[in-house]
């Protein structure tokens, strides 16, 4: 179901750039549904975690406002090769997904 | 093309990254991890800057830039890139002055580097004021952004 992907990809001004992409609706409460005229229940990603080798270096804030299947982009100056990379999310209805790379 | 491609790369790559991260993934939590609700919630650009920062004292700086499109075809995804060359930066933010929550999304820094990319929705045309706080001050980068087609009520 869900499923998170990522790319860490050498930045021109030395270090790295790590972008990730994770699959998900990001309802804002405010859409209707077509069919039904209902209106369809939040459900958007709130927090997505960067971390080097266990060490968070960052963490991102998302609201309803971003868009369905959110591509977050952060750069990491001190990374190295050899280092792996985690992103984890949590969403609002407790739902979560990870996904982990190593920086070549 | 470059999304195009990293698309491309990415499929392969993700199953095995997925399959790799799963259930073995307890970060620590060195920031405050908690989702800033108030900031989200408030209805007003001040009371967002107030929540999330702590102040609502801003400086314009050409230390920070924006790389959007002038123009957005579709609102429902318009790509947002911050830059900042400022040393020592905390947190950035992005708040969408006309939508519904203006406070849209957020960084929180502690190692990465001054930079944040991500995509929003936007209702209509609006100036989209990008944040960074860097050494305790806060620092400031507009642009406005044309909406031809809104994105929010889909």
């Amino acid at each position: 179901m869900a499923s998170t992907k990522m790319k860490i990809k050498k930045s021109k001004g030395g270090g790295y750039e790590v972008m990730v992409l994770a699959k998900h609706p990001m309802e804002t409460g405010l859409r209707k549904d077509k069919k039904t005229g209902e209106k369809v229940p939040a459900h958007f990603i709130q927090t997505m975690e960067f971390a080097v080798n266990g060490e968070t270096v960052a963490q991102a804030n998302l609201g309803a406002g971003v868009s369905k299947n959110p591509l977050i982009g952060i750069s990491i100056p001190n990374a190295k090769s050899g280092d792996t990379v985690t992103v984890s999310w949590v969403d609002n209805k407790g739902e979560s997904d990870s996904a982990e790379k190593a920086v070549k | 093309m470059k999304r195009r491609i990293f698309l491309k790369g990415s499929l392969a790559a993700g199953t095995l990254a997925v399959a790799a991260g799963a259930g073995m993934l307890t970060p620590t939590r060195v920031l405050a991890a908690t989702w800033p609700k108030a900031a989200f919630e408030s209805k007003t650009e001040a009371d967002a800057l107030n929540a999330f920062f702590g102040t609502s004292e801003v400086e314009q700086s050409d230390q920070v830039s924006i790389k959007a499109p002038l123009q957005a075809e579709n609102g429902a995804v318009v790509p947002i890139k911050v830059m900042t060359s400022l040393e020592g930066v905390e947190a950035i933010a992005i708040i969408t002055i006309k939508n519904p929550s203006p406070y849209t999304t957020s960084l929180q820094v502690a190692g990465a580097g001054g930079l944040y990319s991500t995509r929003i929705k936007m209702g209509q045309t609006s100036p989209v004021n990008c944040y960074v706080k860097a050494g305790g001050k806060l620092y400031l980068a507009s642009q406005e952004i044309k909406v031809t087609v809104g994105g929010c009520g889909g």
